[in-house]
């Protein structure tokens, strides 16, 4: 049988109508009212998610029979640290985008993505701290996994530090496109890494508190407030979005205003 | 080939000068292990078992302030201009850049480490491995480094941002290194992996540090 062919006229076709319904949303017009839509359908979803989750997580879910009640962390601690691989990778893959397509769309994606992610991430330190009090008997214990996170939390900072440093925003987005990608690459190393030295300072048995597999019952939680976190992601992410281009668009009307002549203004 | 070798002897002449960054990066180096040793008290023992992760960590912050000297000043003089317009391969600017800092102060440490481990009471079978693994990681270090630099090569005050920037990318070169030369140190058998791992790590920069230097410099020109 002849594979369907493809000739070059098609592939561009395909390729131009591609970029025509990508490049649409460039312009703020018509990005606004979709991402006001998305804002409230993820910003709903994100409530009647955790809505569920919480509730099957911290009333209706059994507790462990190691663990007990503190089992219950983990329902919060899990999407929180999924989450904050989740934006890193979310957010390299929209400064490639940026960077390949220079889709101003996508850099604003990847800027207004790090803060939420350095936020969920935070929330993954914070939540697995108080999760290693009971567990292991100290705040903080140097687990391979922890203190992968810590160093992701550094990165998600060095990213935005540098965003910040740069005053022009389209030298800012190439830029920290770039330190995107290249720490994207690195983040399995990193974690390698990090493997590798702990279970050559402790032995990694002691703080597996993770037992065999996990109690489907425990998972419909485990799985709703994953949803719960995405959606509040894509709706933080939109609003913070909007914002952005809010800000920007005020930022140019204001630098228009200084350019006018003074006898112009007073007139 | 004449003008990669001949931006290296540039920039290892000017690391050189007053205001080049490699004697003040080792004379940073000196201080910092002379601070923890103050911090320590003169507890021989204590030091001489902490002194390749203190050496491995000092080397490190000393080479943090150098990195700042790569790309800023020949972007404030406009060489760097220079660079760019009159080679076609980017990539290899960044080499020889990345090449030049740490045959200046990347090995500059290095000789000034024997000196610093025996005032950490450095016990001498264990200085060897030590060595192995600083000549091993330091050009790793040179190379994420020097892509930092170009990352900020625009930026008046850039320091403290390199830094930030850096550290996180630093942390596999200090685990392997510091895991090196204390297995090492011990006769152990993990001495071999970690340094095979540290020299991965050197590799992966070589391999990733000058494209991302060369797309990072051409988006810093004005």
């Amino acid at each position: 049988m002849p594979a369907p062919q493809l000739s070059a006229s098609t592939l561009t076709d395909m390729a131009n109508t591609l970029s025509k319904s990508i490049y649409a949303y460039a312009n703020p017009a018509v990005f606004e009212p979709v991402a006001e839509r998305i804002f409230r359908l993820a910003f709903i979803a994100a409530l009647v998610f955790a809505g569920f989750g919480l509730y099957f997580g911290l009333l209706n879910s059994p507790a462990d029979y190691q663990q007990g009640d503190t089992v219950r962390i983990m329902y919060v601690h899990v999407p929180a640290a999924w989450m904050a691989l989740f934006c890193y990778s979310a957010m390299a893959a929209s400064s490639a985008a940026g960077f390949i397509w220079k889709h101003p769309l996508a850099d604003v994606a990847a800027k207004e993505t790090a803060p939420i992610g350095a936020a969920f991430t935070f929330l993954a330190l914070f939540t697995g701290s108080i999760w290693g009090k009971p567990m292991w008997g100290a705040w903080w214990a140097w687990d391979a996994r922890l203190t992968s996170v810590l160093i992701l939390f550094f990165l998600y900072l060095g990213y935005m530090a540098l965003w910040r440093a740069v005053a022009d925003k389209t030298r800012a987005a190439r830029l920290a496109a770039i330190l995107a990608i290249v720490g994207f690459v690195n983040v399995p190393i990193i974690k390698f890494s990090v493997d590798w030295w702990n279970s050559l300072h402790q032995p990694a048995s002691v703080l597996r508190a993770d037992g065999p597999t996990i109690h489907p019952a425990m998972l419909t939680p485990l799985f709703l407030m994953i949803g719960a976190y995405m959606c509040a992601y894509i709706a933080m992410l939109m609003a913070s979005m909007r914002n952005e281009l809010a800000a920007r668009r005020i930022a140019r009307l204001e630098a228009e205003d200084h350019a006018k002549p003074a006898n112009l203004v007073e007139t | 080939m004449t003008q990669f070798l001949a931006l290296i002897r540039r920039d290892v002449a000017l690391a050189f000068r007053a205001d080049g960054g490699a004697l003040q990066a080792a004379s940073f180096f000196a201080l910092i292990i002379i601070l923890f040793a103050l911090a320590i008290g003169p507890d021989l023992k204590l030091m001489s078992a902490i002194a390749a992760p203190v050496l491995w960590t000092g080397g490190l912050l000393a080479t943090q302030i150098s990195l700042e000297q790569i790309y800023r000043p020949d972007k404030e003089d406009g060489s760097l201009d220079m660079l760019v317009e009159t080679n076609g391969a980017l990539a290899g600017v960044a080499v020889a850049k990345a090449l030049a800092h740490w045959l200046s102060t990347g090995l500059l440490l290095i000789a000034a480490t024997p000196l610093l481990a025996f005032l950490l009471n450095i016990e001498l079978t264990a200085l060897g491995p030590l060595m192995l693994a600083l000549l091993v990681g330091t050009p790793g270090l040179s190379l994420i480094g020097s892509f930092a630099s170009a990352l900020t090569a625009s930026l008046p005050r850039a320091g403290l941002l390199i830094a930030i920037i850096v550290s996180p990318l630093y942390a596999p070169f200090l685990i392997f290194g510091a895991g090196a030369a204390a297995a090492g140190a011990a006769g152990d058998a993990q001495f071999l992996p970690n340094l095979m791992l540290l020299g991965a790590a050197s590799l992966f920069a070589a391999a990733v540090s000058p494209l991302a230097s060369a797309a990072a410099l051409r988006f810093n020109l004005d």
